[in-house]
């Protein structure tokens, strides 16, 4: 992308001209919420405005036109991660909830005391905590696949992990913290030539490299609209029909039931099974806006974009003295994670933040990791494809100084 | 000198500084010069709760008055420790717990009492007092 285009791109999002601290906002923390584009925005603010009833039950003009823009956002979905169906597109409240929703629904049915859930050592709390729950709840083990030094899942101990007892693999497609970009399509083959499925957490994917479940062949894909330029509240779970299909539902309640009565209650096909209540139909068409507007600037070259912020970045940092790259995989993400010598994060992040920087500290809700490579957090800056190259030499100038000040 | 005077006296000298990196230098100095923790009172009775840093508080009664010290491994928690310790540290328990620590926001640090969990600065002051509180009634 040329200066230009980006410029064009950052005219899109009206924060970016924000002042912090007198000074401008320098926005490296994409891995936990992304800015919003004007569209993405005016979509919620025309749908309340102009379109909003409650959907699917509604016999007026106004709920039917409201459907009509709910599933056509589905559709989108399905089509962004090139889905064989749109019913295998569930809306929840996003990647939590869509792991909470398959280690409780794909537990009930399919694991009983003594079987296994494999995780990775890279997991975020989402990706491990709801499974932790399931073990406890049925007797069941968790096992972990652990990582080289260099954050790369070790798929040869991966394969010693797989046994009879195996249920579910679930696995993180980009590190949020080491933003190491895992090989899930050969895990997934490893892992279907024994018959088990998997389940990917593509939260830190989907807004960075091309996604395509067929291609994958994943039995279950997960992501959250806030963290691709969309709206909070709202996030996807893609499910292979014929999982989805045996898997009991999630939540009960209006829309997902066929009918009720006291004696009995039938539930609703897919996907409306594993969406009780009224969904966020407007925060639906806002998170479909958000992959249009990606999609038109075309993820390829977003994801070229954003190496090139990569490597410049890490060129930059490696520079300073006492630089520790926590995270140095082959294949990465646009997430780079750091300290410098034995300085806290804490205190680089609070003197940056001063100087109009956002970057985020601590453990990045992966505890596990963090503690297993023996430090105390990580500064993590995360680019999305509105940051440019001068930002990041303002960022690298203004490092230097908080280091300077903390030596 | 009285526990407000103190007070006073930190807002003087930060109020030298305008700019956020010369207050902030500032705090790092005071961080710095804080006496390390004896390696015993490190322990994990002795840990604040709710830090992203580690932070350590020991507190000690003699004669009716609490000295108190602490460490923290981010320095800029080790400064505000060791604003707090400037404040409270060698006053008898009532002293501490009838005191209003109006100084931290007249300083400018206030997003330090956020209730985020990134920072354990409330986690701290509770600590301080309620150690005030048991030795209150131990004294008694």
């Amino acid at each position: 992308m040329n200066e230009q285009e980006i410029q064009q791109i950052r005219d899109d999002f009206p924060i970016l001209s924000d002042k912090i601290y007198n000074k401008d906002l320098i926005y490296f923390d994409n891995g936990a919420t992304t800015q919003k584009p004007r569209c993405v925005v005016e979509k919620i603010e025309q749908g309340y405005y102009h379109l909003n009833a409650n959907i699917h039950r509604g016999v007026h003009y106004l709920s039917q036109k409201a459907t009509e823009a709910h599933e056509a956002a589905r559709t989108t979905v399905a089509e962004f991660l090139k889905a064989e169906k749109r019913e295998e597109i569930i809306f929840t409240r996003g990647t939590t909830e869509a792991i909470n929703l398959v280690a409780t629904s794909f537990g009930e049915a399919f694991c009983t005391i003594g079987d296994e859930i494999i995780i990775s050592q890279l997991e975020h709390h989402s990706n491990i905590v709801p499974w932790q729950m399931l073990c406890e709840r049925k007797g069941l083990k968790l096992r972990v696949i652990p990582i080289n030094e260099h954050g790369e899942l070790n798929l040869d101990v991966f394969k010693t992990l797989l046994n009879e007892k195996t249920k579910i693999i679930s696995v993180v497609h980009v590190s949020n913290v080491l933003g190491t970009i895992n090989p899930i399509k050969k895990i997934i083959q490893i892992a279907h030539a024994r018959n088990i499925p998997v389940l990917v957490d593509g939260a830190q994917a989907v807004p960075h490299i091309a996604v395509n479940v067929k291609e994958l062949d994943a039995d279950f894909y997960v992501f959250s609209a806030h963290k691709i330029y969309g709206p909070t509240g709202i996030g996807v779970l893609y499910g292979k029909e014929k999982w989805l299909n045996a898997m009991p539902p999630y939540q009960g309640g209006g829309e997902m039931i066929a009918t009720v009565t006291f004696e009995k209650t039938t539930y609703n096909e897919l996907p409306f099974k594993f969406e009780a209540g009224t969904p966020d139909y407007i925060g639906s068409t806002a998170l479909a806006e958000a992959l249009n507007y990606v999609q038109n600037i075309g993820i390829e070259k977003i994801a070229e974009h954003e190496h090139e912020l990569l490597t410049y970045a890490t060129e930059c940092l490696l520079e300073i003295d006492g630089m520790r790259i926590i995270g140095t995989a082959k294949e990465k993400s646009s997430v780079i994670s750091f300290l410098v010598g034995n300085i806290h994060p804490y205190d680089i992040g609070m003197l940056l933040d001063k100087l109009g920087i956002a970057v985020r500290t601590g453990h990045h809700c992966a505890q596990p990791l963090i503690d297993s490579l023996g430090i105390p957090g990580t500064v993590r800056a995360s680019f999305a494809f509105y940051n440019t190259k001068s930002e990041i030499d303002v960022f690298i100038e203004a490092l230097k100084r908080v280091v300077l000040m903390l030596s | 000198m009285t526990i407000n005077e103190t007070q006073d006296n930190i807002i003087e000298e930060f109020s030298l500084f305008d700019d956020w990196m010369d207050k902030y230098s500032l705090l790092i100095d005071m961080g710095n010069s804080l006496e390390p923790l004896d390696e015993k009172q490190k322990n994990p009775q002795n840990i604040i709760e709710g830090c992203q840093s580690r932070v350590w508080l020991n507190a000690e009664l003699n004669d009716g008055i609490i000295t108190f010290q602490g460490e923290s491994d981010a320095v800029l928690v080790k400064g505000i420790v060791s604003l707090l310790i400037q404040v409270l540290s060698g006053h008898t328990p009532d002293e501490i717990l009838s005191t209003e620590l109006y100084f931290i926001d007249a300083i400018g640090l206030k997003e330090h009492l956020s209730p985020t969990r990134s920072n354990g600065l409330v986690a701290m002051i509770k600590q301080m007092k309620m150690f005030a509180l048991a030795y209150k009634s131990v004294s008694k």
